[in-house]
């Protein structure tokens, strides 16, 4: 009989059902176990992917859950896509669904975070404005200025201390995280995403940014929401992580 | 015997390694005797970074072969034109010696599984696997080499024999030959035939690159040896002889050492090669 | 505040901005650190680990049966719901930036 791909996909990915009939071994004998071979490599390929895209969720649950997490969410998920290197999209929706991490609350913005860094290490390279590009914008123009940042540059906003956690379970001598949100900006100034806490509005500042608001629109709206916003410490930020690659001054 | 100046792929007559960004470094500084690297496309699918600036910057050094994992060309839904059109990027830009895929699926339904799945072998797969290697041929406008799988199973509706249906797909679509010995190896041993006798079987003057890698021991319901093609250990001595079998037949071929799974440090994987370059060396004298 | 008022508080901003990105550039501060990113998600051409192991369990892909065991660094932290931040709730997806599949 024929073996067709959906029956083979069926009993590959539930382990429950009986192996496909017309598969042999070389007596022609039921292949039985042989079959394993592609359960388990589909299986254990796509839990090493799931840890290795999320190592800070793995040692946050630690890794057994993370087995099983990623036995589930591979079937609820399989990739929809060749490219590993993106495989996870769905995992921080996938994670806040799950009743049984109900207390963990900040699990799914952890994992945008971690997601938002592979997309900032794959994004395409750009260069950054000179050093000295913004002094020479006279005060009046800078207002009417827009800022193009770079594609590697990533916002994950959160009502939980997500800075905090990722720091504390990625560095050695981090304190413990403390209740309270936090926003994080990722920039990459070569080759490595570096995540770095933003100031109060820092977040909303950048947003207007990317979405075409000039220097001046963007402080005004983020001022509306967060009086005392520090301007000069998010543009840091940005300068720092060489983040900036266009500055188009309108008018 | 094939006329040692000339290969079925770019790849120079000589030992490669696949590449691991762990070895960046190393590779640069002490390549030993290996001269080419092969790469898996779909790690390069990204719009730049790292990935890309190592790419570029081995590329000035060594021969490079893309070797694809995600084409699909064994399955029953067409090809993803978007992910052709990345590997056409891909070849564009880093121009590569030589690009391969494997005689597999991995991607049913639009779900992309991670895993070189089997298909049996009939004229029906015949007549697809052709249309789908005439369209990769066509889109990245050039010939491209088509990979022996390991199997551990057989399909009862087969009707051919492994070499003779990458012969004929190698005769209707002008397509050649990736060999891995490892491969052949494994496949022999799980469902029990002659290794030299597929050797003998197949199509060697369309081979334009041979794979080894190690392989893992399991077994199956009755006790009989099943092998994995893990790629996490060294090259086995059946392996290394089962090569020379092939040399002797085929004249010098470009070698690749793959190792996949548990990655080792850089003097290990650069030893592999250099016992894959001496073979040939012996071979050439 | 006036025009020339906010100009001044930008150009400022922005002065204070330039001379402090020029004192500590980021790249300095953490070169060589990727936090594994580098290694996710590799695609390959291997196998994996044979006939038994995580791929036949079948309680890996029933989700109702999965039940959370001893945890990793989760348990040092004490950080109960609704921390903090509930105004802040319905802005999170508007400011992430999207993930290419």
């Amino acid at each position: 009989m024929s073996v067709g791909e959906k029956h083979f996909i069926q009993a590959m990915m539930d382990p429950s059902l009986p192996v496909p009939e017309g598969l042999s071994d070389s007596q022609f004998r039921p292949a039985g176990r042989r079959f394993n071979v592609y359960r388990n490599n589909v299986a254990t390929s796509l839990t090493a992917a799931m840890h290795t895209a999320f190592p800070v969720i793995t040692k946050l649950l630690g890794k057994e859950n993370m087995d099983g997490l990623s036995g589930m969410y591979l079937r609820a998920h399989p990739p929809t896509s060749p490219i590993m290197m993106f495989y996870g999209a769905d995992f921080p929706v996938f994670l806040a669904e799950i009743k049984q991490l109900d207390h963990l609350g900040y699990l799914a913005d952890i994992a945008r975070l971690e997601l938002a860094l592979r997309t900032s290490y794959h994004a395409a390279d750009a260069q950054p404005i000179p050093a000295d590009a913004l002094a020479q914008i006279a005060p009046d123009d800078l207002m009417k200025t827009q800022i193009t940042l770079s594609p590697s540059v990533q916002l994950i906003a959160s009502a939980w201390p997500i800075y905090d956690i990722w720091r504390f379970n990625t560095q050695d001598d981090a304190p413990k995280p403390n209740a309270g949100a936090q926003d994080i900006l990722i920039t990459r100034p070569e080759f490595d995403p570096i995540p770095q806490l933003l100031p109060a509005g820092g977040a909303d500042w950048i947003m207007g940014l990317m979405q075409g608001a000039t220097i001046a629109e963007a402080h005004d709206k983020t001022l509306e929401t967060m009086p005392e916003f520090d301007l000069g410490a998010t543009l840091t930020l940005l300068l720092q992580g060489g983040a900036i690659t266009h500055l188009t001054t309108k008018g | 015997m094939q006329d040692s100046n000339h290969t079925n792929s770019g790849l120079p007559l000589a030992a490669g390694v696949g590449y691991k960004p762990q070895h960046f470094t190393q590779l640069l500084d002490a390549p030993g005797n290996v001269r080419w690297l092969e790469i898996h496309a779909e790690n390069y699918m990204g719009d730049g970074g790292r990935p890309h600036a190592q790419l570029r910057r081995l590329s000035e050094q060594f021969a490079m072969s893309v070797h694809g994992v995600g084409l699909s060309i064994g399955g029953e839904a067409p090809l993803d034109t978007d992910h052709l059109a990345r590997l056409k990027h891909l070849i564009d830009w880093l121009n590569p010696a030589s690009f391969s895929e494997h005689l597999a699926w991995s991607t049913h339904d639009s779900h992309f599984y991670n895993d070189l799945l089997a298909l049996p072998y009939t004229n029906t797969t015949l007549a697809r696997i052709c249309d789908h290697i005439d369209q990769v041929q066509t889109v990245i406008g050039r010939q491209m080499l088509l990979e022996n799988p390991s199997n551990y199973l057989a399909f009862d509706e087969s009707t051919w024999a492994e070499p003779e249906f990458l012969t004929e797909i190698s005769q209707r679509t002008g397509c050649g030959l990736l060999l891995d010995i490892n491969n052949v190896f494994v496949s022999a041993t799980n469902l029990d035939f002659s290794p030299q006798g597929y050797i003998d079987a197949f199509a060697l003057d369309k081979v334009g690159e041979i794979h080894l890698g190690g392989h893992d021991v399991d077994e199956d319901d009755h006790g009989d040896t099943l092998l994995i093609d893990s790629h996490g250990s060294e090259v086995v001595d059946p392996v290394w002889d089962l090569l020379d079998y092939t040399l002797e037949r085929s004249g010098p071929l470009p070698i690749l050492i793959e190792w996949d799974n548990d990655v080792p440090d850089w003097p290990l994987l650069a030893a592999e090669a250099e016992r894959a370059a001496s073979t040939l060396q012996m071979r050439a004298v | 505040m006036s025009n020339t008022t906010k100009s001044l508080v930008v150009a400022s901003a922005v002065a204070a901005a330039l001379s402090a990105a020029a004192t500590t550039p980021v790249a300095a501060q953490s070169k060589e650190k990727c936090y594994g990113v580098s290694l996710a998600g590799q695609n390959d051409c291997a196998a994996g680990p044979g006939t038994t192991c995580a791929g036949t369990s079948v309680t890996d892909y029933q989700g109702n049966a999965w039940t959370l065991v001893d945890a990793g660094s989760c348990e040092g932290m004490e950080l109960p719901a609704m921390a903090d931040g509930t105004a802040r709730k319905g802005s999170l997806k508007a400011l992430t930036r999207d993930v290419p599949a």
